[in-house]
């Protein structure tokens, strides 16, 4: 039956593999998606009822399926009920599960660990007892506890821990829930927590893999105890000191980070998640696990580290977490309090001249943001596109890589609204694009258009690839005030000449747009 | 230090799977459309689901005494179920929208 179960494991890999490829290319991706899923089920369903430990099967069976089915119904409903719009928050959630899971595993682990058969092994090979009363001085007893099993329990715990806190915490900061808090010295705090739990946990090891010390006189007694006991009460609290001080340093990691950096925080939590399960594969030997989470924790890695290159920022600046939180908004109170930096003035448009200015254009523009994500208006943003096409005009989305609140926001959110695929344009294209646009629409977009970043410096988002909306013929700039965005900062691009504002909410301005274009 | 490089040596298969799987992430997802990145995002999180496993195990090896162990062991279940259902459901929603228009 062993082997059975091994099959399953292997079959489960290499669906996670072939979908993970599958679900980078478009036209395959759903099918990826379902091929995983099915590789998931096998290797569930196969651990439920094949899985032994030296000859016994599992047990517990009414706990087994209850959780699962509370677990099935609980997540099928929230992924089945989410809206678009919190389809971030939602995945972020999710993942901080998992970081759960993967931390229960190691503690219900760590709490089993016992003294193995390597007690009396390496005991055999001391000078018999006789002997110890001349040299007990220099006696050293190895004990049974793994080192390497204790590694992968630290690692799994700390990993994991600080992945659910921290999806948990972007979660709530996605929602509104939680506001960036940041405070002076924040990053030497999260440095000396790190430093601490990893010291922490290298004590741990090293004191479980040293043994306590054996009082000579009393040496099978003391065996006894540690058979028992193998862990001192102190190594024993000290790794939920670990874990509590993880679950604290995941909290603090996420906190002053600001939304701007949301999306790259839980990539990164993403692939820790998949690093936490990878230990689950050591400690049980399980190759399905452990292929899984390696393939996650590398290719969440990779995505992390490309979403950082987008917005030129290492990936060192967003762990110590410095960007949103410190220098956006102290600029943001400095600003506040000693009065803006004169801008000159914005030209508003009205929305009968915006339908016209984009009826007779030949080319037109969308960069959609946030905004449209939160009026909910990819639907009417749609049918503005249809009603503009039929009219001759060509249409086309600029995506830039980061708008909203995680990488192919805005794609997911079109897609909704069934926006075609060849209309969606990467950034690169775009850019080549607007000097022959006639008008850029941007809707509910503001950092990702931020002539700042090219331009200032002192600029926090200095250096992030932006779209160049202001070299086309024209911009019409959808906002519902002149409040900055996500990011806290100024955009000179409001003031430009060539921009216009509409102001409203995304939703009502596009119906409003349509219907007066219909009338045209 | 012995204790590791021992455990190294038994565990020497697990440890090559791991430097294979880490460079096969990277080159299987390498070229990745930005389109995509929401979706793979949440497939990804979807498949470090397979911890779930894990849960099993504990779940199933718990004396059915030990209260807190079980009761650890049944989070961990409900948890990583969550985990693996809802990710797998929220990505095939995205991927949904996706596929009707073409």
């Amino acid at each position: 039956m062993g082997s059975v179960l091994t099959l399953c494991y292997l079959i489960a890999s290499v669906t996670f593999i072939i979908g993970l490829k599958m679900l980078s290319n478009p036209a395959t991706a759903r099918k990826g998606n379902l091929i995983a899923a099915g590789g998931m089920t096998l290797a569930i369903i196969g651990t439920i009822f094949l899985y032994e430990d030296g000859g016994e099967y599992l047990h517990n069976y009414g706990w087994i399926f209850s959780g699962i089915v509370i677990g099935g119904i609980a997540g099928t409903f929230a992924a089945r009920k989410v809206q678009m719009t919190a389809m971030p928050e939602m995945v972020s959630l999710f993942n901080g599960m998992g970081g759960a899971c993967a931390a229960l595993i190691s503690i219900v682990e760590f709490g089993r660990l016992h003294a193995g058969p390597s007690l009396s092994g390496s005991f055999v090979e001391y000078p018999p007892l006789s002997a110890l009363g001349v040299s007990h001085n220099n006696l050293h007893l190895e004990f049974g506890i793994p080192t390497g099993e204790l590694l992968i329990i630290l690692l799994g715990v700390i990993i994991g821990s600080v992945s659910f806190a921290g999806s948990i915490i972007a979660w709530g900061k996605l929602n509104g829930r939680i506001k960036d808090i940041s405070f002076k010295g924040q990053h030497v705090i999260n440095l000396g927590l790190l430093l601490l739990i990893m010291a922490l946990a290298g004590y741990v090891l090293a004191a479980a893999s040293r043994g306590p010390e054996v009082d000579s006189e009393h040496v099978w007694k003391s065996m006894m105890e540690l058979i028992n006991a193998p862990l001192t009460p102190l190594v024993r609290g000290l790794f939920y000191v670990v874990f509590v001080l993880s679950v604290g340093y995941g909290v603090l990691f996420v906190l002053p980070i600001g939304g701007a950096d949301m999306p790259v925080v839980i990539s990164l939590l993403n692939s820790f998640t998949g690093v936490a399960a990878a230990c689950g594969g050591f400690l049980y030997d399980n190759k399905a696990m452990l292929t899984g989470g390696i393939l996650v924790g590398a290719a969440g890695t990779l995505l992390t580290i490309l979403m950082c290159r987008a917005m030129n920022r290492s990936l060192l600046n967003v762990l110590i977490g410095s960007f949103g939180g410190a220098t956006a908004g102290a600029t943001g109170v400095a600003e506040a309090a000693g009065g803006r930096k004169e801008q000159g003035s914005y030209k508003e448009i009205s929305i009968s001249d915006a339908a016209m200015v984009m009826s007779y254009a030949h080319k037109v523009m969308i960069v959609p943001g946030y905004g449209l994500a939160v009026a909910q208006a990819q639907h009417a943003c749609h049918e503005l596109e249809k009603l503009l096409t039929e009219k001759g005009v060509e249409v086309k989305y600029a995506i830039h890589p980061v708008a909203g609140r995680m990488p192919g926001h805005m794609n997911v959110l079109l897609a909704e609204a069934d926006v075609s695929y060849d209309n969606l344009l990467e950034m690169e294209q775009a850019n080549e694009q607007f000097p022959s646009t006639d008008v850029v629409v941007v809707l509910g977009a503001n950092d990702v258009v931020n002539p700042a970043a090219k331009t200032d410096p002192s600029s926090p988002i200095y250096g992030m690839p932006i779209l160049d909306v202001e070299t086309a013929k024209a911009c019409i700039v959808n906002k519902r005030s002149m409040k900055p965005g996500y990011a806290g900062i100024e955009n000179e691009l409001f003031f430009r000449p060539r921009t216009s504002m509409l102001f409203g909410d995304a939703k009502k301005v596009l119906q409003d747009l349509i219907s007066e274009i219909k009338r045209i | 230090m012995e204790n590791i490089l021992s455990w190294i040596g038994i565990h020497q298969q697990m440890i090559y799977i791991v430097i294979l799987m880490i460079f096969l992430g990277i080159e299987v997802i390498g070229r990745v459309p930005a389109v995509l990145h929401t979706p793979l995002m949440s497939g990804a999180n979807a498949i470090h689901g397979v911890v779930i496993i894990g849960a099993i195990i504990v779940m199933g090896k718990a004396d059915p005494h030990n209260y807190v162990a079980l009761g650890s062991g049944f989070l961990a279940v409900v948890l990583g179920t969550l985990n693996v259902v809802g990710g797998f459901v929220v990505t095939d929603r995205m991927l949904e929208m996706f596929k009707k228009r073409r």
